[in-house]
């Protein structure tokens, strides 16, 4: 078979696959120009982007550049070394350089990630290196004592390599002991697996409850009749058509404690005008909030999986003897696991990179990791942990797509 | 109908009505008895409530007034999954997340049969439908037919004692469908089965059925056996649906018990069988086969009004030969001859005389 397949020739007797490819190649050249723009613009704004804030979570060298005497001594005095009167001396040398380059406040920074109260120690000394007489060893400690804590050293040690897995082990709670051993950071540090575990509940919780109450919707989408199902498409897609701001404040109007929803409670008597419930500003408030704003990304598959499921699968489960409920679970139900599978997905992955809502109405416990991430993007400025923490987010996305296809498989996936 | 005339109804739709938006009645006064073993076709063009009445028997749809009994029991409170009926969709509704097996399964797993017996009566009913091979098939991995006998084999798995179908054939080639009708039929009888067939396809209806509702507007406008049906029809839409027909109005000149005169509109006379005709002067519908149309003398009983015709145009179909003729003002009469050895030749331009036996023409209700 495959000679008689191999000796295929056209009717001018050219080979056949060469015939074929040449006819092709036209056509295939002018689909890469149409998807050109499109590859251009991912590249820009994704790959591009994404690409560097990678790398800052393993490359920061704010200290290396400022600090080339220190790093140095590091590469030859291996951890452990006795800080002696050579380290000290290019510790002196590199305060000189900082002093003249100016670069004292942002190696401190970079040390001041580590231990805190480095960088007004760097910007100190740094301003007073020319008082500084040798024996070293002597005269910097005697500057400030804290030049002597073997956790500094080590810190700038770590420091002196531009390459670090730094930021991911303080993104997971971690750090260095004196000799370099990963260890816990102290239990009041510990903040981010914290909230990298609430942001998982959270957003599992969110997506559980969007799946509950999406699910009637949309099946009556796909079985009323069309003018109604219109209609009622409209209602669910609103949520879409108004600014988020202006939702998320009308959820305030509604919940907060003076809101319409405890009035109403108090003046039916179900509660005392004392015991108004607390709906916002807290966990309870990010979830009825993010509920609502991705309701619609959980209706819209399930929809497009329903809609074309014809009403006699029902029936012929029915005529065959199955209860309507035995009915629904084995028939109906396995049909529209694609469009549950892919609306989980969906709004599981928004929500838990969700920023906006929690931030709003969040309060302190309704805070999620991206709200951790902002604030070191534009309060502490620590843009590497803030790399190291989003990329953690980025990669739990991609084992949960990962599991998505090996489960569901994703050329099942539909979204709409 | 009468509470004694139930003994011999295994199903029963006793003044059924059926309306859904409460306005106009999809089924009006729907009164059927169809024996055990029997094979029912509702006939009926598109519109005519078959449907409607196939899925009131299944229990999807409920009976706006009336009862409809199976076995001599009223089962207008029966949910569909106690009514043990089995059904074939038209487009057949094999599950599509199950293998054939599994399908085939399915309504013996709800009725609680161990895994043994659901095994044998799975491959009992495959070797039925002669799909033996396909048990681990996925629905989508079958052709048409394949599908169709599938669903056949669902259908009849867990031995229901009746069984409706709903156009089952309509979605298959003409081969396929002759073919599937023989099976179906031999089924039928091998099985003992009472089938409620529903088609508007009259060839599917005539050759496979014991009796024939044809459906018209709601109404059951006929039910008698096929060759009733197509040689004594009731009324001018039954002739009209069933085959190719020739129609002649006119008024009634003459009216005895099994004869009548009728002057048509052009003023010829001829002679037919009084059917739906009561009065003198009542104007009527003639209705006669192309077939039972004849232009030779010899062939037509003596005395008999003979009736003036131009030939307009003769089509050879091989086996016969369709003659088109103006015939008392209608230019779309037609009449069938057989092509047989020295049949004589017409051609268009010729003038003839044509006749018929007095039976074969039957002076029906004005349409
Ligand atoms: N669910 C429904 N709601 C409202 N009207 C309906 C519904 N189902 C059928 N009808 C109407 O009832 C009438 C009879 O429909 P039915 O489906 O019984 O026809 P049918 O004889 O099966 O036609 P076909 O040969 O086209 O299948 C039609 O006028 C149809 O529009
Ligand atoms: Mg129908």
């Amino acid at each position: 078979m495959t000679d008689a397949t191999a000796m295929l020739t056209t009717n001018d007797g050219q080979p056949l696959k060469a015939a074929l490819a040449r006819s092709q190649r036209r056509a295939r050249r002018n689909a890469l120009l149409l998807v050109a723009p499109l590859f251009l613009f991912v590249l820009i704004t994704f790959v591009i982007p994404i690409g560097q804030m990678l790398s800052q979570s393993v490359y920061n060298n704010n200290f290396s550049v400022a600090a080339p005497n220190l790093g140095a001594w590091f590469d030859d005095h291996p951890q452990g070394s006795e800080i002696d009167e050579t380290a000290f001396a290019a510790l002196v040398a590199d305060l000189q350089y900082m002093k003249e380059e100016k670069l004292s406040g942002s190696a401190g920074t970079r040390i001041n990630y580590d231990i805190s109260g480095s960088r007004s120690l760097f910007t100190g000394s740094a301003r007073k290196v020319d008082d500084l007489t040798p024996p070293y060893a002597i005269s910097v400690p005697a500057l400030d004592e804290k030049w002597t804590d073997p956790n500094l050293w080590r810190a700038m040690r770590s420091a002196s390599s531009p390459l670090t897995g730094d930021f991911y082990l303080a993104a997971l709670d971690l750090t260095r002991d004196e000799a370099g051993v990963i260890v816990q950071v102290e239990p009041r540090q510990r903040v981010y697996k914290m909230l990298f575990g609430r942001t998982l509940m959270l957003s599992a919780l969110i997506t559980g409850i969007c799946l509950v109450l999406a699910f009637p919707i949309a099946h009556l989408l796909a079985t009323l009749p069309l003018a109604k199902s219109n209609l009622l498409m409209i209602l669910v897609l609103l949520p879409f058509w108004t600014s988020l701001l202006v939702r998320t404040t009308s959820w305030i109007v509604l919940l907060q404690q003076q809101g319409v929803v405890n009035s109403l409670l108090v003046s039916l008597g179900i509660i005392g005008d004392d015991g108004r419930i607390q709906m916002i500003y807290n966990q309870m408030g990010t979830i009825i909030a993010m509920t609502h704003i991705l309701l619609p990304f959980m209706v819209l598959p399930l929809y497009s999986v329903m809609r074309p499921i014809p009403p006699s699968y029902v029936r012929a489960a029915r005529s065959l003897g199955a209860s309507s409920w035995t009915a629904f679970r084995r028939i109906y139900l396995p049909q529209t696991v694609p469009g549950m599978a892919a609306g989980a997905l969906l709004v599981f992955i928004l929500s838990v990179g969700y920023y906006i809502t929690p931030a709003l109405v969040g309060g302190a416990d309704g805070q999620l990791i991206s709200n951790l991430i902002a604030f070191h993007m534009q309060k502490s400025l620590n843009w590497s942990l803030a790399a190291a923490l989003a990329g953690l987010l980025l990669f739990g996305v991609l084992v949960l797509y990962w599991l998505y296809d090996k489960l569901v498989g994703i050329d099942n996936l539909k979204l709409g | 109908m009468t509470a004694t005339e139930t003994d011999d109804g295994f199903v029963e739709f006793d003044h059924v009505q059926k309306s859904y938006d409460g306005e106009t009645l999809v089924v009006k006064d729907l009164n059927l008895s169809i024996g055990k073993g029997e094979f029912l076709t509702m006939l009926g063009p598109s519109g005519s409530g078959k449907t409607t009445c196939l899925m009131m028997l299944a229990g999807f749809e409920t009976a706006t007034n009336g009862a409809i009994r199976l076995d001599g029991q009223n089962i207008n409170e029966v949910p569909p999954h106690k009514r043990g009926i089995g059904m074939v969709f038209q487009n057949y509704a094999l599950f599509p997340h199950m293998s054939v097996g599994e399908n085939l399964s399915f309504p013996l797993e709800v009725r609680g049969f161990g895994k043994s017996e659901r095994e044998a009566k799975v491959r009992r009913a495959l070797d039925m439908v002669q799909m033996g091979d396909f048990a681990f098939r996925r629905p989508a991995q079958l052709s048409g037919g394949q599908q169709q006998r599938i669903a056949l084999a669902r259908a009849l798995v867990f031995d229901p004692k009746l069984v409706l179908m709903d156009e089952p054939l309509g979605a298959l080639d003409k081969q396929l469908r002759e073919h599937m009708q023989f099976e179906i039929k031999r089924l039928h009888e091998n099985l003992g089965l009472t089938v409620v067939y529903v088609t508007h396809d009259q060839g599917e209806a005539l050759t496979m059925s014991d009796r024939v509702a044809v459906f018209n507007d709601g109404r059951i406008q006929q039910l008698a056996p096929p060759e009733d049906l197509y040689e004594r029809p009731d009324n001018s839409f039954v002739a009209q649906f069933i085959g190719e027909n020739n129609k002649l109005p006119g008024t009634v000149e003459e009216l005895s018990a099994d004869k009548a005169l009728v002057k048509l509109d052009t003023g010829e006379l001829i002679d037919c069988t009084p059917v739906n005709v009561a009065d003198r002067g009542q104007r009527t519908l003639v209705s006669i086969r192309p077939e039972r149309v004849e232009f030779k003398p010899e062939m037509m009983p003596p005395g008999a009004h003979t009736i003036q015709a131009e030939v307009l145009e003769v089509i050879y179909m091989g086996d016969i030969f369709r003659t088109r003729m103006l015939v008392a003002g209608s230019d779309e009469f037609v009449m069938k001859s057989r092509n047989t050895l020295g049949q004589t030749k017409l051609v268009p331009g010729q003038h003839i005389q044509i006749g018929w036996h007095p039976q074969d023409a039957r002076a029906l209700d004005p349409l």
